[in-house]
């Protein structure tokens, strides 16, 4: 008997497999001491707003003072606790949210390059497909459970703090509490949607060194970089691909009827990063030689 | 030996080359064979082209040119095949700081697609107790000792059983007690029949427990086989030990004996190809007064330096 023949009878692989590595993946991600920590700093960021509305406004003066600065919705607040969660949200898409999914997409394969553990994962084998595929699901599922923690850390502050009750749309109708806590629902799906294209952004970058740090603050100096230029008029033609660009259209989900144009433009951009930069990260990482 | 020729190698490589970009030769046209059921040590100094050769062998690098089979089957194309039945420890072991010994196992066994998850917490606490970390499973990782975390990776290689077990540098970090535990492991996994390619700087320990073995320098391979025909293949040394070392030194040269060192009552040589007997003879007939007569066997480590041409700096 030849020992190729005996090669051939590995047990039979249940398709079901690679959710057990996705599973592995998740709690091995959500076990980290650096991932509950960013959850931590995103739940604090409505605790603070909240707080501060609250404090400003104890006087009886509205908050955002007259000139109408601010986040969005922040106005609002002090007559509906639900509001909260739209100023949260708002506040923390330009920049807390995406570093956070930047630390964690960067980390993602140059983390465990680093650390050694991707050439034993490598040799079990996981395969690099499968586990660079795992990988993107594992990130964007923590940019679904980072908008969700931001969304009822606000919501449970808000509750506290304000008053619930019916509220007012951007369009000027009145739409009832239930309703608003399902359009939240929605702003929240759509912010996680929006995340997803820096997401792919930040694993390409994984995959190009062997130091998670180096790609965590290449992937978040991408981020600051491309918010940058998304405000200089002068580049006007190119605006529209920044994956930042309709980051804000998520408001246009508070009026009556939902305005979906730059929603749906959102979602377009998002799906041609996670392909453009999905694609290279998976032409770079099933061809690189693993030396870490 | 005859038996193991008769199947396939479990690792054979044609020519196997890895240029690294900046165009360092790292690998150079290696032929290797490692025969079923041996215990095969791969022996060479720092940067001799040994952890390129396993990883490419691993599939983690692929070759520049030349071909590599493992379990019959080519690298890197056929991983997902092999790499169920090889565990490996390469490059000492890697782990999740801050997860458990056992979780950090259960995160390996549930990368490798061929492992039933049903048999999973199983299969781990017998592999922790094969390397003797069962009462430190629960304990962070980052807390382990380097004999610890070499155990650990041990036991990761030990999940599933494996029909070739790749294991590079294994008792780096650990005491006296727990390198002959190894070893003792590693017999005894030879026994079940599991092929063991160890690397290894220790000749000692390529000796003890080999079976086979190759010599790599500068990327190429110098010699591979029989661990006892290796050694063999460098000679052993004539010593006689007497009171009259001038006298016995200078017989020992006529009777063709070459190298002929003098160290107090100590007189070593190049034994010559006549028979020892004839040597010893012409020794008494001059009145020598000989108090000891032996070939000291050469040791792998002599091949080794032989071979390698390493080790003569100190005598310089």
């Amino acid at each position: 008997m030849s020992r190729a023949e005996v090669v051939e009878s590995v047990r039979p692989v249940s398709p079901l497999w690679t959710f057990g590595l996705l599973r592995s993946e998740l709690t091995t991600t959500f076990r980290r001491w650096r991932t509950l920590a960013l959850l931590a700093v995103l739940a604090a960021v409505p605790v603070l707003v909240g707080i501060a509305v609250k404090m400003e406004t104890s006087d009886g003066s509205s908050p955002g003072g007259g000139g109408g600065g601010g986040p969005a919705f922040i106005s609002q607040i002090t007559n509906n606790g639900l509001f909260l969660v739209f100023t949260a949200l708002a506040a923390t898409l330009p920049f807390f949210l995406p570093m956070a999914i930047g630390v964690v997409a960067g980390d993602a394969i140059a983390g465990e390059a680093n650390a050694g553990t991707l050439r034993y994962l490598l040799v079990a084998p996981a395969g690099r497909s499968r586990l660079l595929l795992t990988k993107y699901a594992t990130v964007v599922i923590f940019c679904l459970a980072a908008t969700l923690v931001v969304a009822v850390s606000a919501l449970t502050v808000g509750a506290l703090l304000f008053p619930l009750g019916d509220l007012t749309t951007i369009s000027g109708t009145q739409i009832s509490f239930a309703e608003g806590l399902g359009r939240a629902l929605l702003i929240a799906l759509a912010v996680a949607a929006s995340l997803i294209g820096v997401a792919a952004l930040g694993l390409f970058v994984s995959t190009l060194t062997g130091s998670g740090i180096a790609a965590m603050a290449t992937t978040v100096g991408l981020l600051i970089t491309v918010q940058i230029l998304d405000q200089i008029p002068q580049l006007h033609a190119l605006q529209p691909y920044f994956f930042s660009h309709y980051w804000l259209s998520f408001a246009d989900l508070m009026r009556e009827p939902v305005y979906w144009d730059d929603l749906t433009k959102n979602l377009g951009l998002q799906a041609l990063y996670a392909v453009v930069f999905g694609s290279a990260a998976w032409a770079r990482f099933t061809t690189k030689d693993i030396t870490a | 030996m005859g038996e193991l020729s008769a199947v396939e190698p479990v690792i054979a490589t044609r020519a196997l080359t890895k240029r690294y970009r900046g165009g360092q030769l790292a690998v150079d046209g290696l032929d290797l064979t490692v025969p079923a059921g041996s215990v095969f040590g791969f022996l060479g100094p720092n940067g001799s082209g040994k952890t390129t050769t396993i990883r490419m062998l691993m599939g983690l690098i692929e070759p520049t040119s030349g071909t590599a089979r493992v379990l019959g089957r080519p690298m890197p194309r056929a991983t997902r095949a092999v790499l169920p039945h090889v565990g490996a420890l390469i490059e000492g072991p890697a782990l999740y700081g801050f997860l458990s010994g056992r979780d950090n196992l259960i995160r390996y066994d549930s990368a490798d697609p061929a492992a039933d998850p049903r048999t999973r917490r199983a299969r781990v606490a017998a592999a922790l107790d094969r390397v003797g970390l069962t009462a430190a499973a629960g304990k962070k990782a980052k807390a382990y000792s380097l004999g610890m975390k070499q155990r650990l990776g041990l036991a990761a290689a030990l999940l599933q059983p494996r029909r070739l077990l790749v294991l590079d540098e294994p008792t780096n970090g650990l005491d006296p007690q727990g390198m002959r535990e190894i070893r003792a492991l590693i017999r005894e996994l030879a026994s079940e029949g599991t092929t063991v390619f160890l690397s290894s700087h220790l000749l000692d320990e390529i000796e003890q427990v080999c079976t086979h073995a190759a010599v790599m320098t500068q990327g190429r391979l110098i010699t591979q086989g029989p661990v006892a025909e290796l050694s063999a293949g460098a000679r052993g040394r004539l010593v006689v030990t007497t009171p009259d070392p001038a006298e016995a030194a200078r017989v020992l040269k006529e009777q063709g004996v070459s190298d002929v060192v003098v160290t107090d009552e100590r007189v070593t040589g190049e034994p010559p190809d006549r028979d020892l007997a004839d040597v010893n003879t012409a020794l008494v007939t001059a009145g020598v007064r000989v108090r000891g007569f032996t070939v000291e066997r050469a040791s792998l480590e002599d091949a080794f330096v032989a071979l390698t041409g390493e080790g003569f700096d100190v005598a310089g």
